[in-house]
């Protein structure tokens, strides 16, 4: 099975790995898959107070899709509104990075991270709200 | 990195489990059967058919020469898979009106598993023995299974995945004790290990060529003359092989077999020691530089071709992506369609998260010292960057309990 280019350089020189601090009020984590499934993701993102997504960083164990899938979305999630990073689809990735059929999953994956993110952010967000009221 | 200029920038080859490459003098010997003495080996009315057929014969008494068995009791077929199929399904149609009952095992090749699965569909009975944690079988659990409808035992002499040598000699002895026959596929064993079907009172045997640096598509079973084993042919025609295996014999195939047979016997002792260092050098070196990796299988009683090895939080089939100049296998379940960890693993009771980190490592005849050193600084390298990836090796320096969470099955 030959990976495409984009998939293989994401692999190899995947960016934005890392992990931040899950306590600050700013951060979101999402922590998706399951280890006995052979693969798990953990995707952070920074927001601003005006709601944009400034850093975001990865950790995954999994195969080279995997790893692929979440470097891309950390690159695609900067920049962007909450509302714009929530619409990124898996067929998307998929298709940036030109997965084969049985590695779709890893792409559903990156999806699920980034909303899994996104909502533990809001959570936060939510709490705080609560906590000031 | 060390430079890899000895392989021509081919990948290093650490698979020889899924196969080996045929001996240059296999090939050589095996040459003039496809050209000059192209003869069929079952014409006996002429020159080229008797040249082909003293050919066979000499494959045939090799192939018996590495088990301790006659060239009577060689069977030809068109390799592991069907000599497996040959031998318990002939056993269990011709025997199967007065006896029922079959023992194999769950870590068998699919071929075994899957015959097994036929035959339970036409109502026999079979028994899926478990296997202890260091994947070899218990007697006890096995003299427990025996019946006195039990036909057949078939145990594999050593396992494709982790490499493990099951105790065929007191296997055979139980069921000689029990009057049972003993069928073991022994295609990762032969020229690896010796065999000895009289001492080790083995009825049917099952060879592989390409397994034992011989060609593809041959294969041979041995079937016990005294006392007599029986089968019903699963192919039926000219009656070749003494009716059990119709179809012309591939001469040139058969040759090859019977080459790579003898060069086996005669090399197996060095070559056995040689792999031993090798292997050992491999383990401690992957050892010394990456924590945290884990043997599956036996480490003694395992051939000295093969390591198992399980190197957690990094998935194995990301980690072959990295090591992508080295040829191996992994038992992630990423590897195949089904989805699934390696069912070997699983029935060692290793966790399924465990499996799916694990690579298989198959050293052989061509392995050079140098490859080892290559394949250690390679493998350690990927696996610590790999780590420095995976959330889960985070988790695990921050003493998390990876049970401890609940994680969400997809």
């Amino acid at each position: 099975m030959a990976y495409s280019k984009e998939l293989i350089d994401h692999y190899e020189n995947p960016r934005n790995v890392g992990a931040m601090n899950d306590g600050d009020g700013d951060v979101g984590t999402g922590l998706v898959g399951a280890p006995a499934c052979g693969d798990v993701m953990k995707l952070q993102i920074k927001v601003s107070a005006d709601g944009i997504i400034e850093d975001a960083k990865f950790k995954t164990f999994g195969c080279g899709s995997a790893i692929a899938s979440s470097s891309l979305v950390t690159e695609w999630v900067k920049g962007k509104t909450l509302d714009q990073a929530i619409e990124i689809k898996n067929t998307d990735i998929a298709e940036e990075l030109a997965l084969p059929p049985v590695k779709i999953h890893c792409s559903i994956l990156a999806e699920d991270a980034i909303k899994a993110a996104i909502s533990d952010y809001k959570a936060k967000m939510e709490a705080k709200k609560e906590a000031a009221e | 990195m060390i430079a890899k200029t000895w392989t021509q920038n081919e990948p290093l080859y650490l698979d020889y489990q899924a196969t080996t490459p045929t001996d240059p003098r296999v090939v050589e010997a095996m040459a003039p059967y496809w050209t000059k003495k192209f003869g069929n080996p079952h014409s006996r009315n002429h020159h080229y058919g008797w040249e082909a057929e003293d050919a066979v014969e000499v494959a045939r008494a090799q192939v018996a020469s590495i088990l301790n068995a006659t060239s009577k009791e060689i069977i030809f077929t068109s390799g592991a898979t069907e000599s497996n199929n040959l031998a318990i399904k002939g056993v269990a149609k011709f025997y199967g009106d007065q006896k029922n009952h079959i023992i194999t095992c769950i870590t068998e090749h699919k071929c075994v598993l899957e015959t097994c699965r036929a035959l339970q569909q036409e109502g026999f009975d079979v028994t899926y023995l478990h296997v202890k944690e260091n994947g070899l079988i218990d007697l006890d659990v096995l003299k427990a299974a025996i019946t006195d409808k039990t036909l057949i035992v078939s145990i594999m002499a050593v396992n494709n995945e982790i490499g493990v040598i099951q105790p065929l000699a007191e296997i055979g002895r139980i069921c000689r004790e029990h009057k049972v026959f003993f069928h073991t596929d022994a295609a990762q064993a032969v020229g690896k290990i010796p065999l000895d079907v009289e001492a080790m009172n083995i009825d049917l045997l099952s060879v592989s060529g390409h397994k034992v640096y011989g060609p593809m598509g041959i294969g041979a079973l041995y079937v016990r003359k005294k006392p007599r084993v029986r089968l019903v042919p699963l192919i039926h025609g000219g009656g070749q092989e003494r009716g059990m295996r119709s179809g012309t014999l591939p001469t040139p195939l058969v040759v090859g077999l019977g080459m790579a047979c003898e060069l086996a016997s005669k090399e197996m002792a060095a070559e056995a020691e040689r792999l031993h260092g090798l292997q050992r050098k491999l383990f401690e070196g992957l050892k010394e530089r990456i924590p945290e990796i884990y043997l599956n299988g036996d480490l003694d009683s395992r051939i000295p071709g093969n390591l198992n090895i399980s190197f957690a939080y990094v998935e194995g089939e990301g980690l072959m992506m990295g090591i992508k100049d080295l040829a191996v296998s992994s038992g992630s379940a990423c590897t195949s369609a089904s989805l699934e960890p390696s069912y070997v693993l699983r029935a060692l009771g290793v966790d399924v998260e465990l499996a799916h980190t694990s690579l298989r490592l198959g050293l052989g005849r061509f392995t050079t010292e140098q490859d080892i050193d290559y394949a250690i600084e390679r493998i350690s390298t990927e696996v610590n960057r790999l780590r420095e990836l995976s959330p889960l090796w985070d988790m695990a320096q921050a003493g998390i309990d990876l049970k401890s969470i609940k994680w969400a099955e997809h």
